[in-house]
């Protein structure tokens, strides 16, 4: 069975700040990240559509730790945004200097950018990952 | 299904800096087993070893045979498993399956793991491999992110200001401490404050240094058998009476339940249901406190306070051995040590001793315990849990 939407194709498209999800023609429900099956009803149909990238913050946190070969990052900012499409997802916020953001960031509207993470030994290449700037 | 008794056990003193190699720790906890339960290890027909990172921290892959093999066990079944921080767990509960079915009547469970070696940076690194590589990594995802995520959330969604769920954080962690200052196998065995906690380094918001377990070398090891060989060699076994086991995916994927995790509470119901009892016949428990956070999490979803109230619970002390439910009497992840292969192990340990009645020497002795439960989490979603009984 076809695996619809492969991490090579979601990295290659969240590189350019596409951000791809897929839509469940069984439910209708939004999965994002990609899985091979609907993350809510674990159908099988399902579609690649792109999605906003606009949500809202749920969580965060600003580390001051890193692993190894992260430490020119320090310290970071990681928040999970709940996407209006449904879904939640990780990135992290680029908007704020890390040690001021507060617990009042949770709510906040946010849209989605991305960088490149170069990776390491153990990630098998370079990794885009989602990055978040306030939108409201 | 047949009775499946825990006989002997053998556990390490937790530490940084173990001299030993795992496969070294593991014999010597795996003989201390052996020999308690009156056995040899001519009388051991498989083994079911709990490692994790042994390949990152000593370049060794399939330790279990080389363990095996040390300690005189020639050329018996053995197997590992990995499941992260519940590596040991999952490994006591496949040998119960195992007897169970009838497969063995005697087999050894041992858990091993050594990072202190690794450095912080390293440790961080590997630990984080138990989050999703692909999707949430290259955020910098590693453990202690995953619970300060879940920490803020916590915080959020029942309501509580900040600061008073700090402060009950903080509770947790000094009476982990407090605990394991009795305990001669802890690894930090001293007392902490409120303010010790709360003026601690931060690792990632709102997580400081004393809200975070440390990174441990050590090893446990039991053996477990059926009714008809317990009743023959062992005077005082405690039978495990009930076993869950439940996986989920990436943290982000499990956003309808979150900060609950339901596999926690799939697979302790599972392990409540085999046992034919429910969170209130509980008499002790240890659970996976990696972070002061998790604590509050894990003992809400083991159905023993109402969700957001656990850490109301802990400032009442409604979690100390005269409690309501005594929690983590052994010092817990916090301060025995967290040293991951050997965890859920260390974890029956000492509630086995509990239910033998053999911590009263230590000040630790939950008075006419009978039912102990077991609560590990492995990355983002192993999850496994044991109902031991006398």
């Amino acid at each position: 069975m076809e695996y619809r939407l492969p991490f090579k194709e979601y990295n290659k498209a969240l590189r350019k700040g596409k951000l791809l999800g897929l839509r469940c023609n069984s439910c209708g429900a939004i999965t994002c990240p990609p899985k091979m099956s609907c993350q809510e009803c674990s159908g099988l149909d399902l579609e690649i559509v792109e999605l906003s990238g606009k949500g809202s913050i749920v969580t965060f946190t600003t580390s001051y730790v890193a692993p190894q070969g992260r430490e020119n990052e320090l310290p970071f900012t990681i928040v999970m945004v709940q996407l209006d499409e449904g879904p939640w997802i990780m990135g992290n916020l680029i908007d704020m200097e890390p040690e001021k953001i507060t617990f009042d960031i949770i709510g906040r509207r946010v849209k989605l950018g991305s960088r490149v993470y170069p990776g390491d030994m153990f990630s098998g290449g370079a990794l885009a990952r989602p990055v978040f700037s306030f939108d409201d | 299904m047949r009775k499946v008794a825990v006989l002997g056990m053998g556990h390490s003193e937790f530490c940084f800096n173990s001299p030993l190699t795992v496969v070294e720790m593991l014999a010597q906890v795996s003989l201390d087993a052996i020999t308690s339960s009156n056995l040899t290890t001519k009388d051991i027909q498989a083994a079911f070893i709990g490692n994790c990172l042994t390949i990152m921290s000593e370049g060794q892959a399939t330790i279990q045979q080389f363990a095996v093999n040390d300690m005189g066990c020639l050329n018996i079944p053995a197997l590992r498993y990995e499941g992260a921080c519940a590596s040991g767990t999952i490994a006591v509960r496949e040998a119960f399956l195992h007897v169970a079915a009838g497969h063995y009547d005697v087999v050894l469970v041992a858990g091993a793991e050594k990072v202190t070696a690794l450095g912080t940076p390293l440790a961080t690194r590997c630990f984080s491999m138990a989050g999703d590589s692909r999707y949430e990594f290259p955020s910098g995802y590693t453990f202690p992110a995953a619970f300060a995520l879940l920490a803020h959330l916590y915080a959020s969604h029942y309501n509580i200001p900040l600061p008073k769920l700090k402060e009950q954080m903080a509770h947790v962690s000094v009476q982990s401490h407090h605990y394991a200052s009795k305990n001669p196998l802890a690894q930090l065995r001293f007392e902490i404050t409120v303010e010790d906690v709360l003026n601690s380094f931060m690792v990632s918001t709102p997580l400081q240094l004393h809200d975070c377990c440390p990174f441990t070398d050590g090893a446990a090891a039991v053996v477990l058998a059926t009714e008809e060989v317990a009743k023959k060699i062992y005077d005082k076994p405690c039978w495990i009476t009930g076993v869950g086991l439940a996986t989920s995916g990436k943290l982000s994927s499990q956003y309808r339940w979150l900060p609950r995790i339901r596999a926690r509470e799939i697979s302790v119901q599972q392990a409540y249901k085999m046992a034919g009892i429910g969170p209130e016949d509980v008499d002790v428990c240890e659970l996976h406190d990696c972070f002061s956070i998790a604590s509050l999490i894990a003992a809400e979803s083991l159905g023993f306070f109402e969700f957001g109230t656990a850490g109301e619970a802990w400032m009442k002390g409604e979690t100390r051995i005269e409690g309501k439910i005594p929690i983590n009497i052994s010092g817990g992840l916090k301060a025995k040590g967290h040293p991951v292969g050997a965890t859920g192990i260390s974890q029956l340990y000492h509630i086995c001793k509990q239910l033998r009645n053999e911590m009263v020497d230590y000040g630790l002795q939950v008075e006419g315990a009978r039912t102990g439960l077991v609560d590990t989490l492995g990355g983002d979603g192993c999850l496994c849990h044991l109902v031991v009984q006398v």
